[in-house]
């Protein structure tokens, strides 16, 4: 194969494959969580029991991981509308994707002590 | 000179004649005995619109579901069935997640579909994807559906 010829895309086509991937994985959660959820038709210990499987530090990343893919599509899905919808949309879509991106990373900063604290708490004491 | 001279020799000569006629082109979008009448609808503009719609109303939904559980108050700490029966004592709440479940279900479920439809490739594989995941909606949203109405805070 020749050198160079492979597509590597630019901001719109890693922004279509990150809102791909975040989707496929949020779909996922919510049908696992819709099922834990359920537990609270069982019994309030069922479901007390699923839920301390969230507080554990490994999942609780996990939850930190899903915040930031859910911020992500949700702030892509807001350009993807503009791009559509917006007359100027597309000139901008490049500019949109960095807003998007520094509005992510100021959340993400932001939700990290919040969204962690359960687990820093208890690995860090207090 | 007159224009007609300096015209290219090879323009408006056709390459073809009768003993060397032009191949056939296929319409590319020929419909086939195989396409099914089902796709002579407006279902593919509606799913595009719905996502859009949808997606506004989720971006308030989840996030403020997002703030409510995993952020303000502690984040997972206070998360059990006494904080769930809290929330859902109040019919908005009640409303807010049951609206968030069927938008967001329906929403993910028709994201799936595009991205079955663009990975797979065999039309048996796509079919038994597609509704192994009509299957797992349907059940899904059911399911949380019926959860949400017929809550007891008194189970125990």
């Amino acid at each position: 194969m020749p050198a160079g010829t492979l597509y590597r895309g630019r901001e719109g086509m890693w922004s279509w494959v990150a809102h791909r991937v975040t989707g496929v994985l949020i779909f996922f959660f919510l049908f696992v969580h819709v099922l834990d959820t359920a537990l609270v038709r069982v019994s309030p210990e069922a479901y007390d029991d699923v839920v301390a499987t969230y507080k554990t530090p490994v999942v609780n990343v996990m939850e930190y991981g899903l915040v930031a893919a859910i911020l992500f599509h949700a702030l892509n899905g807001l350009r993807v509308i503009a791009v559509d919808f917006w007359s100027k949309g597309a000139r901008y879509q490049k500019q949109m994707l960095w807003s998007v991106v520094t509005i992510w990373l100021v959340l993400m900063g932001g939700a990290f002590y919040p969204v962690l604290q359960h687990t820093l708490r208890t690995l860090f004491g207090s | 000179m007159s224009a007609e001279t300096t015209t290219p020799a090879t323009d408006n000569v056709s390459l073809y004649d009768v003993d060397n006629p032009a191949p056939v082109i296929e319409p590319p979008r020929a419909r086939t005995k195989k396409t099914p009448k089902s796709t002579r609808t407006n279902f593919e503009l509606y799913g595009w619109l719905f996502m859009r719609l949808s997606g506004v109303v989720l971006v308030v939904l989840v996030l403020g579901h997002l703030l409510i559980q995993l952020v303000l108050d502690g984040g997972v700490s206070k998360i059990g069935f006494a904080f769930v029966a809290g929330r859902w004592a109040s019919p908005f709440w009640q409303a807010w997640d049951l609206i968030m479940l069927w938008l967001a279900m329906l929403h993910g479920a028709n994201g799936l579909r595009t991205v079955i439809n663009d990975y797979a490739e065999r039309p048996k594989t796509r079919f038994w994807l597609k509704n192994l995941l009509y299957a797992a909606t349907v059940f899904t949203v059911l399911l949380g559906t019926l959860v949400i109405f017929t809550f007891d805070p008194n189970i125990r």
